[in-house]
């Protein structure tokens, strides 16, 4: 497992190397904040010192800008011919997998932790609660990392980015829509409710609705993190097949 | 040091190795030849653990590759086909990268092992160049230095002199005699002067199968007068 420190740093330090990382935050921080002051999230309108207008889109804006960067995890080595290089030196699967993978959420991380400047510009103009706030950023840590699980799962399947991204993008929308109520109701028109309940329980959107209210709930922690879990596994898979 | 006992893969319906047996001792330099396809690389790749045979295994230094992956890798110096490696990196953090995955993680032994193989390579000009900026040569030598950086006992290179002018040819060709007195190094080529030149052993395979495993001189002798690529030829074909 020491082998995973130098494959993370590796790949971190591998964004900055190029523009892909600048380019990345500076879309991300544009966007998710025009969002939050545009008509559809009327962040002031909204008259309350809260980021939940801010945080609204988020499971929207990830589902395209997750892929943008787990796209290259895998597709990029395997284009490049690197893959070969990585697995000749002695390294397991799985310290690669947890090393890429870990690398590629410390950068979502960060990127997200980026927009505390919204958080200072709220407590500038009323008092927010910081607890609220502190269980949304938990949260949107936690959900990127799922995200970037599905996505660095399905840039193992190919050696070509497009493909990688549109497969990213199709696989998180799903899991973006399940939650969505007119969804819900299309799947319970041909599913029992029951079973429709399940699949719609595992939308992104319900489980991370609760941690904008300042709700840590175990079991959405669980979701998020057996989601990561069980992605990484299958990750592993992919790649020694 | 290197034992190759019966590696066998199919791509689909194509035996692209079919039982390839060979041992290579300390001191040897294996030429493995061979017409574009017949196996070489996909030979190496089983050795090195890259990819799993369906049959057969390789053992390097003891370790069964089948068993212990890693542990082979760890002895194993590997420079794939056209030196493969990360395009955004200075060739000095590349190599800093690699020499902390060999496990030099003390600053002073990782800086150490860098500078010395930059310097066995001629790197050291180049060394604060992005690698995607290199020549093809350069790009070479950096796969070569990344083999060497753990001075292994083992060296599997695929075709290190591919793409390189004669002087580059020539300096790599003397580098690798170099180090062969401590080091089993197998080496693919379709180069055949290149065989005659280095290596103490020869393997000619074709469609997966060794065709010819003797020393260059005994090729040689298998139809005087002949010119090497007309050996090669009549055995290929």
């Amino acid at each position: 497992m020491s082998q995973i420190r130098p494959l993370f740093k590796r790949e971190f330090l591998g964004y900055f190397r190029s523009p892909v990382a600048y380019v990345f935050l500076i879309a991300f921080l544009l966007i998710s904040v025009s969002l939050a002051f545009s008509r559809y999230g009327n962040f002031f309108k909204a008259g309350t010192a809260s980021l939940e207008t801010y945080f609204l889109f988020f499971p929207w804006l990830f589902m395209f800008i997750v892929p943008a960067v787990g796209m290259r995890l895998w597709s990029e080595e395997k284009r490049s011919g690197t893959v070969e290089l990585l697995f000749t030196l002695p390294v397991t699967t799985l310290e690669a997998v947890l090393g890429k993978f870990l690398a590629g959420w410390a950068f979502l991380t960060l990127a997200v932790l980026l927009s505390f400047p919204m958080a200072l510009t709220v407590a500038f103009l009323g008092d927010p609660d910081w607890g609220i706030i502190a269980s949304t950023y938990l949260g949107a840590i936690l959900m990127a990392g799922a995200y970037l699980g599905v996505c660095a799962l399905t840039s193992a399947l190919t050696k070509n980015q497009v493909i990688s991204f549109v497969l990213s993008l199709a696989a998180c929308a799903m899991l973006v829509f399940l939650g969505l109520s007119s969804f819900t109701t299309t799947l319970e028109s041909f599913l029992p409710v029951g079973i429709a309940d399940v699949v719609s329980n595992f939308s992104f959107v319900t489980h991370f609705d609760a941690f904008t209210k300042g709700i840590i709930d175990p079991k959405n922690v669980a979701f998020f993190l057996s989601l990561i879990g069980f992605t990484l596994f299958l990750n592993v898979v992919a790649l020694e097949r | 040091m290197i034992e190759v006992k019966g590696l066998v893969k199919t791509y689909g319906n194509k035996r692209a190795v079919d039982g390839i047996t060979f041992t290579v001792k300390r001191g040897e330099i294996l030429g493995f030849l061979g017409p574009n396809g017949a196996g070489k690389s996909t030979t190496m790749k089983m050795i090195t653990g890259f990819i799993r045979p369906d049959a057969g295994t390789a053992i390097v230094g003891g370790i069964d590759v089948a068993v212990d992956p890693v542990g082979v890798k760890r002895q194993l110096g590997y420079l794939p086909e056209s030196a493969p490696a990360y395009p955004e990196m200075t060739v000095e953090e590349f190599l800093r990268f690699i020499a902390e995955i060999r496990g030099f993680r003390a600053t002073g032994e990782k800086r150490a092992r860098v500078e010395h193989v930059l310097r066995l390579t001629h790197l050291t000009s180049v060394r604060t160049q992005t690698i995607e900026t290199l020549s093809k040569g350069y790009k070479q030598r950096v796969g070569f230095a990344q083999a060497l950086i753990h001075n292994p006992p083992a060296l599997v290179l695929d075709e290190p002199t591919d793409g390189l002018d004669p002087n580059q040819k020539n300096e790599v060709r003397t580098l690798i005699r170099s180090m062969a007195a401590e080091k089993a190094v197998i080496l693919s080529t379709h180069i055949l002067e290149e065989v005659e030149a280095i290596c103490t052993r020869v393997i000619i395979i074709a469609s997966g199968r060794i065709v010819a495993d003797e020393t260059p001189s005994a090729l040689r002798a298998r139809q005087p007068g002949a010119r090497l690529d007309e050996i090669f030829r009549t055995l290929t074909t």
